[in-house]
């Protein structure tokens, strides 16, 4: 059995997974329930000025019969009053005091502000903050959330207030709704965060209804954009976490967000830079009890490399993304197919034909065959074939040197 | 005999593949793979495009995904029900191989018919009248198939039928936990829909001299040869072959085809059924007739074949449906004599063993079926004048023309008795051989014949 506890950003928790601040973390109870189905931790649903919400609030995005490979919501900041939630999770944090809590917190820009809430909230024994400079919906229309996020300025200048008065490590939630995460995430290092965590909720319009021609969330025959989350996300959150991982200057913890749904999407977060992961649609698709088999599964896989601990693999793939002028372009990969494996439903031919580079032919039975010469090594075909090993990617080694676009380019 | 309750005989008699509800067809619709060139559409003797009609289904294009399917084949949903998908799509299937599930093309095909049948909207449109017309003779599969693709064309046609209702084979001699008469007389109104005329109890009298129009609903062929511009004839096969026993005419023997065809009233008390029956013949109409008479209620049925198990004709999946409702067989059996009681009432089957022991014994019984394939309707054939081959199948060209070039043929008086969609692609083909002998074009009809590909080598 690997050590699965962390200590991420001076916060200890007995496994790498805990709720990001969303409804499964909305009230003690909830919490509570939590940890006792194994999250390690929970960012506190977000702590604020309370709100009030509209009906209806979420939609999502399905694929064939899979149901909600994304998710999409119009939902504000808790709904509760500041003294209940902070009772609660002065409450928690006593029942429970090997978990991480973390309180989240959004209010208005102004010092005051965030001092107050910062001191009544540390009281409570929480482990640490988070500032929600995410929400892409709603409350970035009063000058929160993603407004602070979006602006690298208000991200430190707010990091800043809240370290004049935290005990408490403080986490930077970082919103994916910019050009390039590396201003806003180094403004938070500045600002003096002890983490950040990202990636929060996409601006997204889910769908259309296509009978009444109303999008979703119907709120009264109208609909406003919301933050997208979900499995559908996972690339992007990982791009955006391996950016700031592998950014020279970028040296504080990173906590990955962002459609994870097992623990196979978390060891690519831990393996892409991140100290922990936060989770949340998966929960609200299938419940607590998922966290099981990510502890489980992580164990597993721990074992299995020989890794004694979950500390050990966090950044082992940083240094493998690089800009894609260092890649080598004498690299060679083709295409071939196993006909044992081969179920004949010609899909790669078709791919290839009219996605990619015509390689395709067939041989007297039947089976697809590669022309070798003519593969460039895309990968389509062996994406899109559903039967496994029938299509391997096979490296052709000419034996030539490495050489990138630089290189080749300083040779042209 | 213990009677079975009529509630009893309805559940017995319920659909054995009832249909998807949505949310089984959304998921089996969204499990195909979409395969190039697939399989299943070249399994499908009327190639209907198989991954087309389901990933419409999957995108909820229902009246897109009928419209797939009846482009290609006017019996698409009897089709549905009684097609041996198992050996047909379903068996090409390469989620076969892949997770030894193939998908539910059948019922598939079932769910986008119903709904299209079920909306009120057209599937098809006739064609402006091209002033020519054409007689089917015969509404089975292949005599709706070639009237629906000649209506969509412009065609005239009338089609001309002996039984009460249209269909054929479709109505009257599918086992009624596949199909109820509904589905097949409703495909039938889908074809009158395109203007195509219903002549239903109505003869067509050949032209041998003692054979005139005697009555008001005989109509001889010589008139129709007058009338129209082309006549298909899509008659099917005749009465069950004879067993050549003495008393072979006794009450108590019946032919499977008429058996089955007394069910499909679903008046369960008229039915004659013995307490043990025992029915000859091992093919696919003989298990219809041992699943039925045991859904029926009878106490014990036998299927006697004069050959091993390893030769019956029957499909696997048939063979099992009975075993499963509980026949029993008696394999390596002859028939030889019928013998009865002293009422004359049948007693027993006798049998003679073709193990080579010559070993003679009897099968208690008091009901015999006769299920061993169907004579061929060479009387007519010969009236009319059309050359048949020596198994007494009609002689076509690939045009589906006769030796009569005015009169086309297709069905399983052509191919001497197969499945319903196999005479649906033969009406398919004569409606174009009569296009093309009428105006001197070739016709595209869907599934007609599969597109070469380039690259891919023809199957």
């Amino acid at each position: 059995m690997a050590d699965l506890s962390v200590n991420f950003a001076g916060i200890k928790s007995p496994n790498p997974f805990w709720l990001a601040s969303a409804p499964p973390t909305n009230m003690g109870s909830m919490v509570e329930r939590a940890f006792d189905a194994g999250w390690g931790g929970a960012v506190w649903k977000t702590l604020g000025e309370p709100i009030v919400n509209v009906s209806s609030r979420l939609a999502a995005l399905d694929n064939g019969a899979t149901r909600m490979i994304g998710l999409n919501n119009i939902e504000l900041i808790t709904d509760r009053p500041l003294e209940v939630n902070l009772r609660e999770m002065y409450e928690c944090k006593k029942k429970y005091p090997h978990h991480a809590v973390i309180a989240s917190l959004m209010v208005e820009s102004k010092r005051e502000a965030w001092h107050e809430i910062v001191k009544r909230t540390q009281d409570t024994g929480c482990d640490g903050f988070e500032l929600n400079f995410g929400c892409p919906h709603g409350m970035s229309e009063r000058g929160m959330g993603a407004a602070m996020g979006q602006v690298p300025e208000y991200t430190c200048m707010v990091t800043e207030w809240v370290k004049e008065v935290s005990n408490l490590p403080v986490i930077v939630k970082l919103t994916p709704n910019v050009t390039n995460i590396l201003p806003p995430g180094l403004a938070a290092m500045r600002g003096g965060a002890d983490a950040v965590s990202l990636i929060i909720t996409i601006n997204s319009v889910m769908g259309v209804d296509i009978d009444t021609m109303i999008p979703y969330p119907n709120v009264n025959g109208m609909a406003a954009h919301g933050g997208y989350c979900g499995t559908a996300v996972k690339p992007i959150a990982l791009n955006m976490v391996s950016e700031l991982a592998r950014h020279d200057e970028f040296n504080i913890p990173i906590s990955g967000i962002g459609g994870i749904n097992n623990w196979r999407d978390a060891v690519e977060f831990l393996l892409l830079g991140a100290g922990n992961v936060q989770v949340c649609t998966a929960v609200m698709h299938y419940g607590y009890r998922i966290v099981e088999d990510m502890i489980d599964g992580l164990n597993n896989y721990l074992d299995e490399k020989g890794f004694a601990s979950v500390n050990d693999i966090v950044g082992r793939s940083v240094n493998r993304v690089t800009d894609w002028g260092n890649l080598d372009l004498n690299y060679k990969v083709v295409a071939r197919v196993n006909p044992e494996n081969c179920i004949k439903c010609n899909l790669c031919y078709v791919a290839c034909e009219d996605g990619a580079h015509q390689c395709f032919d067939f041989d007297a039975n039947k089976f697809p065959v590669v022309d070798e010469h003519e593969c460039v090594g895309c990968n389509l075909c062996a994406l899109v074939c559903p039967s496994p090993g029938a299509i391997s990617m096979v490296r052709l080694d000419d034996g030539s040197k490495p050489m990138n676009w630089r290189e080749y380019s300083k040779n042209i | 005999m213990a009677e079975l309750e009529h509630e009893q005989i309805e559940r017995n008699f319920a659909e054995i593949n009832p249909p998807l509800s949505q949310a089984e067809a959304v998921f089996e619709a969204n499990r195909c793979l979409y395969c190039f060139d697939a399989p299943c559409m070249h399994a499908c003797p009327t190639h209907i495009d198989v991954p087309s009609f389901i990933k419409k289904i999957a995108s909820g294009n229902l009246l897109g995904s009928a419209r797939v399917i009846f482009d290609a084949n006017p019996i698409g949903a009897t089709c549905a029900r009684v097609c041996p998908v198992e050996v047909l799509c379903e068996g090409a299937c390469v989620e076969k191989t892949l997770m030894a599930k193939p998908i539910e093309i059948g019922r598939l095909q079932r769910y986008a018919t119903d709904y299209a049948m079920n909306s009120g909207r057209k599937i098809y449109q006739a064609g402006a009248p091209n002033g020519k017309s054409v007689a089917v003779i015969g509404s089975g599969p292949a005599g709706l198939s070639c009237a629906t693709f000649l209506a969509r064309l412009g065609y005239a046609v009338t089609i001309f039928d002996k039984k009460p209702l249209p269909g054929g084979l479709d109505t009257y001699g599918m086992a009624e936990y596949k199909m109820t008469q509904a589905v097949s007389v409703k495909e039938a109104e889908q074809v009158a829909d395109l203007g195509v005329v219903f002549r239903l109890d109505t003869e067509i009298i050949s032209n041998a001299e003692n054979q005139k129009p005697s009555a008001e609903n005989q109509i001889s062929f010589a008139d129709l040869q007058t009338d129209f511009d082309a006549v298909f004839v899509g008659i099917g096969l005749g009465a069950t072959n004879r067993l050549n026993l003495v008393d072979e005419n006794l009450d108590g023997v019946i032919d499977a085809l008429d058996f089955i065809e007394r069910i499909k009233t679903r008046d369960w008390k008229s039915v004659p059924l013995g307490k043990t029956v025992a029915v000859i013949g091992a093919g696919n109409t003989a298990i219809d007739a041992v699943t039925q008479a045991k859904r029926l209620g009878a106490e014990r049925v036998l299927m006697v074949y004069r050959r091993t198990e390893r030769d019956i004709s029957a499909y696997q999946y048939e063979y099992e449906l009975a075993k499963k409702d509980g026949v029993e067989f008696v394999w390596q059996a002859a028939p030889i004599g019928i013998l009865t009681d002293a009422d004359g009432r049948i007693s027993a089957l006798q049998c003679e063993k073709t193990d080579g022991s010559l070993r003679l014994f009897e099968i208690p019984c008091d009901m015999i079926i006769k299920a061993i394939g169907q004579t061929k309707q060479t009387g007519f054939l010969q009236n009319i004048g059309i050359q048949f081959d020596e198994k007494g199948r009609v002689a076509v060209n690939e045009l589906m023309q006769t030796s009569n070039p005015k009169i086309f043929a297709g069905g399983d008086c052509v191919n001497g008795g197969a499945e319903a969609v196999d005479a649906a692609q033969m009406g398919k083909h004569a409606a174009g051989g009569i296009h093309f002998v009428l105006s001197g074009e070739h016709a595209e009809f869907a599934g007609a014949r599969i597109a070469p590909i380039e690259k891919i080598p023809a199957h």
